[in-house]
């Protein structure tokens, strides 16, 4: 099975989607970093050179992940998984912390960070899990090795700690309703997200208010039909005590720089040249874009550096600020569009490793994409994880390439694979 | 359904990222505003303010550096109040005060803390600043006068008001702009263009190059400097006269309009308008409600002309045919008329035909004219409005149109004004209503520079080129057709020779003869104006203007001036001695008339402006 056999099957629309979006990337890396530069191009010290080469080497590692014999990932995958996990604990003992989170290895002048591969892992570790003809993920027990499964690496990621990354791993709440959990787990999970935020933003005694009339309401509509009264009590007795205890959650057990994030977007509290200062002037740079933006390496806001971390986590602001609405609009045009075009992929793979694999690629992309947008364009709390393919950063690249082109490897042999 | 989730989750996101970004970057435009306020700084480039000169080219205002300290709000650190106040002598309070106002103003751009240090303050401030960060020392230009007079004309400069700001976008705050005389009418030329620099800010505020590699930017254009028709010297003698006493004086060059002085008294020192004691003089200038230093008399000033006004209404008498120079009218110490009324004239040969009727100024021989020009018509209407139109010729009665930015019009009063407060026709009103007319007093009233317009006027005979004040614009001579063009006037030329010989009599033997100059030609014309003010609502006399008018030489006139000095009493008591002695300090440069000159100069008004406000009883033309 050679590489150039299988080129006419490897499904070039992700593959010429992903080109894009790191040449975008680039760009917007470049026009970003040029403030802190000298200018000039071939010195490796420079943000801008410095993707260039990981951009180079990321191409020479998806010859490398293409070239691998597909049924290597399937079956190495929990030994995959397993040196990941160990990297993590490694970084304990090894790591060198940067910015306050345990995070990296530093080896030389290259930084690496495995929490970013480690989601490539746990997708292969979970495809594996899934396929397994043992596992029956409707049994409570097997639902519990899964969650396991996710939860080793959030509980290592979180104790960096970097709450940002660990968040990622909900992600695969996606791929597992898809193999069947019941309803229930993403309904509780999109409930209780709901009622945190309801009382975040309007105070518990609203929100106990509403869920009282709402039991009532439905008491009332259905009480023909003599509904079991405990059961009503019951479940508004847990949704007083869930909003009682965000209440006591936001207060006690959240930092006061959580706290202010999330107060922002609720819009409770207006301090722009503070904790808000992130996101209002993220916001700025990207409304000043108009329709087609200021131009390439033209952004005022970019060239004056307000956005913090802009050709990182802010790198959209970039975007939006230079190329305007046009180019936003692309950007968000293509991730949807690549999200849409690997769950169709998934859906058409043969083996239920591969499918679960797909999808647990196109729901991590979709988690980063959302939560990164969200929070540029100011509509989510500040989460620091970069966007996929165009942030700066080499393990964010390599890691978020690795992710893929295994996938585009499996795909590339459905036909093959039973 | 467990398929559609994830995918219908994208495609919702992406309408809604879409929405968001429709809604940020193309509909709410306020986010462009705030980007420009926060990346893009506009730094202005001020040009230096056009010098002025006289018309021999003496240097009257120039420029010096000054030095403020700024302070921007939000820059400011921890702060030494102590230490800080005690280095810029100012007490903590009012440095609370100041920074409290530059903070309402705005935190991010820069107020003045305090405005105009001296030289020496600016050395000693200049090294410490650095441990105050948020404040710094900006250096700008004022004016720098290198005479002591001259402030009517001048005008000043001073920061642009909010509602100017609002009305000329040109202007921002804390710009200068001119006030008042030349400096507000030649604003534009004198301040040039300022240039415009946008500077790239980072998120520090720190300047990181130009915007746009500068494509906005504007070089400043400097401003243009100015010779005023303004002889120095002339000016600077005539307010020397002119001290101690109130009134105005002004002085033009027949042939051409110019200018020569424009005399206000009283004054005051144009420096006195510049630097850190300019609010606290301007305030003293300003609440000074009696002597109004800042009231240009020469312009503003409307005073009955008196017997400088019998010319002009023997001019209209010999246009209108209604006499000849040999008619005579006999006067027995006065003109009566109606019933029992009785214009009263000092003593003097008689009968009076035009040439003594001048000279000795008999106020029965021109009320005598005067009902004859009024009443040539058949309704004493026309007869008003013709000798009205013939007035308003010589730039009487109306805005002369000059280049000052301030006038008053004075008053020739027509048919329609005597119909309305004689309320015709239901009362009939005959030219005896209105004789006082005949001799410039009554309805009739002029500033200092219509009268010596008017006299430019006789000087040309039968011309007057608008009276103006700008000469040169950065070297190179005026061309407005409005200040070279010959306005004629109604009366025929061969009329003023007459006139003109009777103005020169005025000198030769009547009553400016004890007022000669040796060796100048000078014709005059004295005038001596009762006037009133109210105390306690009460009409009370005062002591007469003392007014004149006159021109010189005779036959090639080169200056032609009216003077005015309130209370003054007689025509040739102040206003014609000064007459002369201007006249020869313009056309000889010295003084012989040492006399005169010491008389002048000796005598204060003083105690007569003090009169009215005593609260006592007073006499009058003492």
């Amino acid at each position: 099975m050679s590489v150039s056999s299988g080129i006419g099957k490897f499904d070039w629309i992700t593959i010429f989607i992903y080109l894009a979006l790191v040449a975008i990337g680039w760009a917007n890396i470049y026009s970003a970093s040029l403030t802190d530069s000298s200018g000039v191009f071939f010195d490796f010290t420079q943000t801008q050179t410095k993707q260039l080469v990981w951009i180079c080497l990321s191409f020479v590692l998806i010859v490398f992940l293409l070239g691998v014999d597909s049924k290597f990932y399937e079956r190495f995958s929990s030994l995959i998984y397993i040196l990941a996990i160990a990297s993590l604990v490694g970084l304990f003992v090894f790591g060198t912390t940067i910015a306050g989170q345990r995070a990296w290895f530093v080896i030389g002048s290259a930084q690496i960070q495995p929490s970013e591969f480690v989601k490539a892992a746990t997708a292969l570790a979970m495809a594996k899990y899934l396929s397994d003809i043992q596992t029956n993920i409707q049994t409570f027990k097997d639902q519990l090795r899964a969650f396991v499964l996710i939860a080793i690496p959030i509980v290592l990621i979180l104790l960096q700690p970097d709450p940002g990354s660990a968040l990622i791993y909900f992600a695969f709440i996606f791929p597992l309703f898809r193999e069947g959990i019941h309803f229930v787990y993403l309904l509780l999970g999109f409930f209780a997200a709901f009622l945190f935020v309801t009382t975040l933003a309007f105070g518990d005694e609203w929100v106990i208010t509403g869920i009282l009339a709402i039991t009532l309401f439905i008491y009332i509509l259905n009480r023909k039909k003599r509904p079991n009264l405990f059961k009503y009590i019951f479940i508004a007795a847990s949704c007083i005590v869930f909003s009682f205890s965000v209440d006591y959650v936001f207060e006690n057990v959240f930092k006061q720089h959580h706290r202010d994030r999330f107060n922002i977007v609720l819009g409770k509290e207006v301090d722009i040249k503070g904790v808000g200062y992130n996101t209002n002037q993220s916001e700025i740079a990207i409304g000043s874009g108009g329709w087609t933006g200021k131009g390439w390496t033209e952004g005022t806001q970019t060239k004056g550096s307000f956005v913090p971390e802009q050709h990182t986590d802010y790198i959209f602001s970039t975007v939006g600020e230079e190329w305007g609405f046009l180019g936003s609009f692309i950007v968000v045009a293509l991730y949807v569009f690549l999200i849409l075009r690997l769950l169709y992929l998934a859906e058409n793979q043969n083996s239920t490793f591969s499918r679960v694999y797909g999808y647990s690629v196109a729901s991590i992309l979709f988690v980063h994409f959302f939560i990164n947008i969200s929070m540029v364009i100011g509509l989510f709390p500040t989460v620091g994880i970069p966007l996929p393919f165009l942030s700066y950063g080499g393990s964010g690249l390599w890691a978020f390439t690795v992710l893929l082109f295994i996938f585009i490897r499996l795909d590339s042999q459905k036909h093959v694979n039973r | 359904m467990r398929k559609l989730l994830l995918f219908s989750l994208v495609i919702f996101s992406g309408i809604i990222f879409t929405a968001r970004l429709l809604y940020l970057q193309v509909f709410d435009n306020s986010f462009q505003e705030m980007s420009e306020i926060n990346a893009v700084s506009v730094v202005y480039d001020i040009p230096q303010r056009g010098y002025i000169y006289d018309r021999h080219g003496k240097l009257l205002v120039a420029n010096q550096p000054s030095y403020d300290v700024m302070v921007i709000p939000k820059d400011i650190r921890a702060l030494d109040t102590l230490e800080f106040c005690k280095m810029l002598h100012i007490s903590k309070e009012d440095l609370e005060r100041i920074l409290g106002r530059a903070r309402v103003y705005s935190p991010r751009l820069p107020s003045v803390v305090l405005p105009q240090l001296t030289k020496d303050e600016y050395a000693y401030l200049q090294e410490r600043m650095y441990k105050y960060p948020g404040f710094y020392i900006q250096k700008r230009t004022l004016r720098d006068y290198q005479v002591d007079h001259s402030a009517n004309i001048l005008g000043y400069i001073a920061e642009v008001s909010p509602r100017i700001i609002e009305a000329n976008p040109y202007y921002r705050m804390g710009d200068l702009i001119g006030r008042q005389g030349i400096e507000q009418q030649y604003e534009e030329e004198l301040r040039g263009v300022k240039g415009v620099k946008y500077i790239q800010k980072d998120r520090f505020n720190r300047d990181i190059g130009p915007y746009k590699e500068g494509i906005f930017d504007t070089i400043p254009i400097q401003g243009k400097d100015l010779t005023l028709t303004i002889d120095e010297t002339l000016q600077a003698y005539g307010e020397l006269l002119m001290k101690n006493k109130r009134g105005g004086i002004v002085a033009i060059e027949p042939k051409t309009g110019e200018i020569l002085a424009l005399i206000s008294s009283p004054g005051y020192d144009p420096s006195l308008l510049v630097g850190r004691q300019r609010s606290k003089n301007y305030t003293e200038l300003y609440y000074d409600s009696i002597a109004k230093p800042l009231y240009d008399r020469g312009l503003l000033a409307e005073y009955p002309p008196g017997s400088t006004f019998k010319v002009i209404n023997a001019l209209i008498a010999l246009e209108e045919n209604v006499i000849d120079e040999s008619d005579s009218f006999s006067c027995h110490g006065g003109y009566s008329y109606g019933r029992g009324r009785k214009m009263g004239c000092h003593r003097h040969p008689s009968p009076a035909n035009l040439n003594l009727g001048i000279y000795e100024s008999c106020n029965a021989y021109f009320a005598s004219i005067y009902r004859r020009i009024i009443e040539k018509y058949p309704t004493p209407q026309q007869g008003m409005d013709r000798w009205s139109d013939h007035l308003k010729s010589f730039g009487l009665g109306g805005f002369l149109g000059n280049d000052l930015p301030i006038g008053r019009p004075g008053k020739i009063p027509n048919s329609e004004y005597y119909n309305k407060i004689y309320n015709f026709p239901t009362y009939k009103w005959y030219s005896t209503a209105t004789i006082s007319n005949a001799i410039g007093q009554g309805e009739v009233i002029t500033t200092p520079i219509q009268l010596a317009n008017m006299t430019a006027a006789i000087a040309n005979r039968g011309y007057y080129i608008t009276p103006h004040i700008i000469k040169e614009i950065d070297g190179l001579p005026i061309d407005f057709p409005e200040y070279t063009e010959k306005k004629y006037t109604t009366i025929s030329p061969e009329h003023f020779e007459p006139v003109i010989e009777g103005m020169y009599d005025v000198y030769n033997k009547g009553t400016a003869k004890y007022l000669q100059v040796p060796g100048i030609e000078i014709c005059g014309k004295t005038g001596t104006a009762e006037n009133f003010t109210r105390i306690d609502g009460k009409r009370t006399q005062l002591t007469d203007h003392s007014i004149f008018i006159a021109f010189a030489p005779k036959d090639d006139p080169k200056i032609a001036l009216a003077i005015f000095v309130e209370n003054g009493y007689w025509g040739g008591r102040y206003a014609g001695r000064m007459a002369g002695l201007l006249i020869e300090k313009y056309l000889k440069g010295t003084i012989s008339r040492k006399d005169m000159e010491e008389w002048v100069l000796s005598r204060s008004l003083e105690e007569e402006y003090a009169k009215p406000l005593s609260g006592k009883p007073f006499r009058i033309n003492q």
